[in-house]
């Protein structure tokens, strides 16, 4: 049994119900049934609703009304965070309304889409709202029936007393349970007992998406709309210099051009602030045909900037990063050519155990091998977006942003506006993979609803978002590692950077399994900006790590599996160092599911394998990737996945996250990379920028969950990077040659291998 | 500007517009049919799929002149309730992530089966890689194509 404290108060829905009353827009905020059969088995609407705390509401005929705090980026959480509220207020999920919460952080807790935390920080506080609830309807029934609450039990919406036989249904008992004080402590149900968390249950979306209604930021509409587009200078490294916009201005429908910067000059940005280009030329007009082309008779010049320094605030530390922006415009062969030179120099030491350099001296056998990737573009599928209506008192502002928590202070600087005069309303986004964690849009179309005086959207187009920055950035890593005349692993080296930024997790494995381990890193400044891309960090060097640990097994004469199985037991019985970030048992517990659940070591004609397992996000995943080539080609004919990621609340939707994760990895490394040429991206929307098409997907994605009780962890992002080390693993057995530089597809277009 | 007669789900409808609107910004900033989505503005995602006398065209280089007195179905038309074979089988497999390129992904689908009532494994990698699902939903797509096409059948 737990027993946790509540910190729910009690009318802290007053702030979402005065939002939800507001009839904002058009068609949003429309109530969502969990059952979405037909409109005739839509719920019936109570006659009055009784709130009991700031997740969730009862009607009097027992309809519940469950608040998702957090944004929709596609990761489900609108579906999944209210099921763990249901499941412990203990209702029947037919019964339950989902709506999307406002933007209020004295309710609930870390209103963020990012780093796969949803789920996992709000875990205590969701069980806690239902429990609360729960134990409110409870007291209330004991009351009404006057014998002793701790008799009362509960089952899907209803309230029963056995000795007297009596029962009633929430909805009759709400209203006097939203007069009972909020309890001071609730007990929680035992994991055992889960009826809603663990079921698999469909998105509650699902028919509003594929009905076509309007949910997304760019559907956005107000009465006297305008629609507004920005300008931002076509290379990294420029500037705005001078604006000529007779043409523009004189194109049908055109309302206004102007220049905005996004920032005011005094304002201290934090960490979601990023944004390569802040002076913008906006034209506003009234449809978007009219204002995309009045925004090509723009005659705009451009001039180099040079270097500055800005300084972030970090989101959760409070420590300023300062961040140098250097002049000049970049290209891609220079890029390639500085991350060579770093490579041949040493690097800050970031973790040293033992003694490599004797380690390698000794050495049987040394193997080193060099890791590459490009920049990658976010590529939502949804450009970005934002709504904005600003008057002299208030701003209500809607779209697709990760970060509205930070953003709305970014918004109420720029606008000179006190915070509680900022509304974000959070809409379900076309994807986040990270780009949205960084909401300049949302700011830029402030500052013009502003100037305008009038509600505008503002819209980027695929260009515009494509060529805007917060990129992944460039990352290469060299690894070293010294086998004995034993095949043992006796030393370990890597030496990563990127351009700007290290991809290095210096106490990851196989850092604790190794003697003799060095790790450095360095980095290098760059004009081009950079932000989360799903998996940060992690999305290059898993590849990297588990395409050389395959090598290295190889060389050592074991199975790449064994061979990490022998390593992960070091690390659990006599693990090197201190602070080594993962749970070696965890690790290994994905790797022996992966291997059974693909018949690991059983040679199928014409298959070539690969395996491959990483941690991050605090959660496992270990895949094995069968490839068969095709007329020359690669094609993967199966993803077997196995993930340790805790407790899986809704594993409808946890698989295809999975799955979903997967493609993404073998569409990334395999076919995307963003390249630039004296500052200017060469991609600019999907002709040349090359995405996963549906003919390039594996046939089928084999998803495995191990079974545990351990409170959730993160899902949307530990998926992702392993699956790059397995497909170059699987690509190597089907072909004879190692791929190191992304995305492999180049090397299939240069290549003379046979095939 | 010019008066264009349009038939958009069953309804007739003039509009006074520029002829070379592309119908994804008539059917999203003049007709409110939001449905139909804007990706990028090249026919190279799919995500503005709509059905033309039932073909699938990507509606962001279908200039609306073009579209004049044709037989328009967006993903709003193709039921009332979502009961459609295809908008049925998408909800059968759960298929969407963020949901963006679904509706565009659906229209694609009605147009493959509509022709093709039976398709292959080829026949549906063939009609559906010219719509992007960022989120890699592809092995649910097929897998509601097929559900689709033993429901119609």
């Amino acid at each position: 049994m737990t027993i946790v404290k509540t910190t729910i108060g009690r009318r802290s829905f007053l702030k979402a119900s005065a939002l939800a009353g507001g009839g904002l827009m058009l068609g949003f905020n429309s109530l969502i049934s969990c059952t979405f059969k037909s409109e005739k088995e839509i719920l019936a609407l109570p006659k009055e609703w009784f709130e009991l705390n700031g997740y969730l509401k009862i009607g009097d005929n027992g309809v519940v009304t469950i608040m998702s705090p957090n944004p929709e980026i596609g990761q489900n959480v609108k579906t999944s965070m209210p099921m763990i509220v249901a499941e412990e207020l203990d209702v029947d999920w037919k019964n339950v309304i989902v709506e999307q919460a406002p933007l209020n952080t004295e309710i609930f807790v870390r209103q963020l889409a990012g780093g796969s935390q949803s789920i996992r920080q709000s875990w205590k506080g969701l069980r806690t709202a239902g429990a609360t609830a729960r134990q409110m309807l409870r007291e209330a029934a004991a009351a009404t029936w006057k014998v002793p609450v701790n008799e009362i039990t509960t089952e899907a919406g209803m309230l029963h007393h056995k000795a007297s036989d009596k029962s009633a249904g929430y909805g009759e008992m709400a209203s006097a349970a939203s007069k009972i004080p909020v309890p001071k402590e609730v007990t929680l149900k035992e994991v055992k007992d889960f009826k809603i968390i663990g079921t698999p249950t469909k998105n509650v979306d699902g028919l509003n998406i594929v009905t076509g209604k309007p949910l997304y930021g760019l559907d956005y509409k107000k009465e006297g709309m305008l629609i507004a587009m920005i300008a931002h200078p076509p290379a990294f490294g420029l500037k705005l210099k001078s604006v000529d916009d007779s043409r523009a201005k004189a194109m049908p429908g055109v309302k206004d051009v102007f220049t905005i910067k996004t920032y005011n000059e005094d304002y201290s940005k934090h960490m979601f602030d990023v944004s390569a280009f802040p002076d913008l030329v906006v034209v506003v007009g009234n449809s978007t045909w009219e204002v995309m082309n009045a925004r090509k008779a723009l005659k705009l010049e451009w001039e180099p900037f040079k270097e500055y320094e800005e300084t972030f605030t970090h989101f959760a530390t409070g420590n300023k990063m300062p961040k140098k922006v250097p002049a000049g415009l970049e290209s891609t062969a220079k890029h390639e050519q500085l991350m060579a030179e770093f490579s041949a120099k040493p690097g800050k030491v970031v973790r040293k155990d033992g003694n490599p350099e004797v380690a390698f001296k000794k050495a049987a056998k040394v193997i080193e091998r060099t890791y590459t990737a490009p920049f990658l573009a976010h590529n939502t599928m949804e450009p970005m977006n934002f709504f904005a209506h600003v008057t002299d008192d208030k701003a209500d502002l809607a779209g697709p942003v990760q970060t509205p928590e930070f953003m709305e202070k970014s918004a109420a600087a720029r606008l000179g506006l006190p915070l509680e005069k900022v509304d974000i309303q959070m809409t379900r986004m076309g994807g986040g993979f990270g780009r949205r964690l960084y909401g300049h849009f949302l700011v830029e179309a402030a500052a013009i609803s502003q100037k305008m005086k009038a509600p505008i959207k503002l819209i980027y187009s695929r260009e515009d978002d494509m060529t805007d920055g917060t990129y992944r950035p460039s990352y290469q890593a060299v690894y070293r590692a010294a086998l004995d005349a034993n095949n043992n692993l006796i030393g370990f080296h890597v030496r990563a950077g990127g351009i700007p930024e290290s991809p290095l997790f210096a106490n990851r494995f196989p850092a604790g399994a190794v003697e003799n381990y060095l790790a450095e890193e360095w980095s290098h400044d760059s004009n081009i900006s950079i932000g989360a891309f799903r998996a940060p960090r992690s999305n290059f060097i898993a590849g990297a790590e588990q395409s050389f640990l395959d090598e290295v097994s190889e060389a050592a004469g074991k199975d790449p599996i064994a061979f990490r199985l022998e390593l992960l037991d070091r690390a659990m019985k006599n693990p090197v160092g201190k602070d080594n970030d993962y749970e070696a048992n965890r690790y290994a517990g994905v790797l022996e599911l992966v291997k059974a659940k693909s018949n690991w070591g059983e040679a199928q004609p014409g298959v070539s394998r690969g395996v491959s397992a990483y941690f991050c996000h605090n959660s496992y995943v270990a895949h094995v990737i069968d490839l068969v080539m095709e007329k020359g080609k690669p094609r993967v004919q199966k993803v077997h996945c196995a993930v340790d990621c805790g407790i899986v609340v809704n594993p409808l939707a946890a698989t295809n996250l999975v799955e979903g994760g997967s493609v993404d990895g073998i569409g990334q490394s395999m076919y995307c990379g963003l390249t630039f040429t004296d500052g200017v991206p060469d991609q600019t929307n999907f002709d040349k920028y090359r995405m996963i098409r549906h003919r390039e997907a594996p046939d089928v994605i084999d998803v495995h969950f191990v079974k545990n009780e351990i409170d959730p962890t993160g899902l949307g992002e530990p998926p992702f990077p392993p699956v790059m080390g397995a497909l170059a693993n699987a690509l190597y057995k089907a072909s004879g040659k190692r791929f190191y530089t992304q995305p492999f597809i180049k090397d299939f277009e240069t290549s003379t291998m046979r095939m | 500007m010019a008066a264009i007669n349009l038939k958009v789900n069953g309804k007739k409808q003039a509009v006074d517009i520029d002829p070379t609107t592309p119908m994804l910004w008539v059917l999203r900033d003049h007709l409110n049919l939001v449905g139909t989505k804007f990706g990028c503005g090249i026919a190279a995602c799919g995500a503005c799929t709509i059905l033309v006398e039932g073909n699938a065209v990507r509606s962001c280089q279908l200039p609306v002149s073009a579209a004049a007195n044709k037989e328009i179905t967006t993903i709003e038309g193709l039921s009332e309730n979502g009961d459609h074979p295809v908008q049925q089988a998408w909800l059968e497999h759960d298929v969407p992530q963020c949901g963006y390129c679904q509706a565009g992904q659906i229209m694609s689908a009605v147009s493959l089966l509509k022709s093709n009532p039976n398709p292959s494994d080829e026949d549906i990698d063939n009609a559906m890689s010219g719509n992007i699902c960022r989120c890699g939903t592809y092995v649910r797509i097929k897998a509601a194509i097929k559900t689709a096409a033993s429901i119609k059948s």
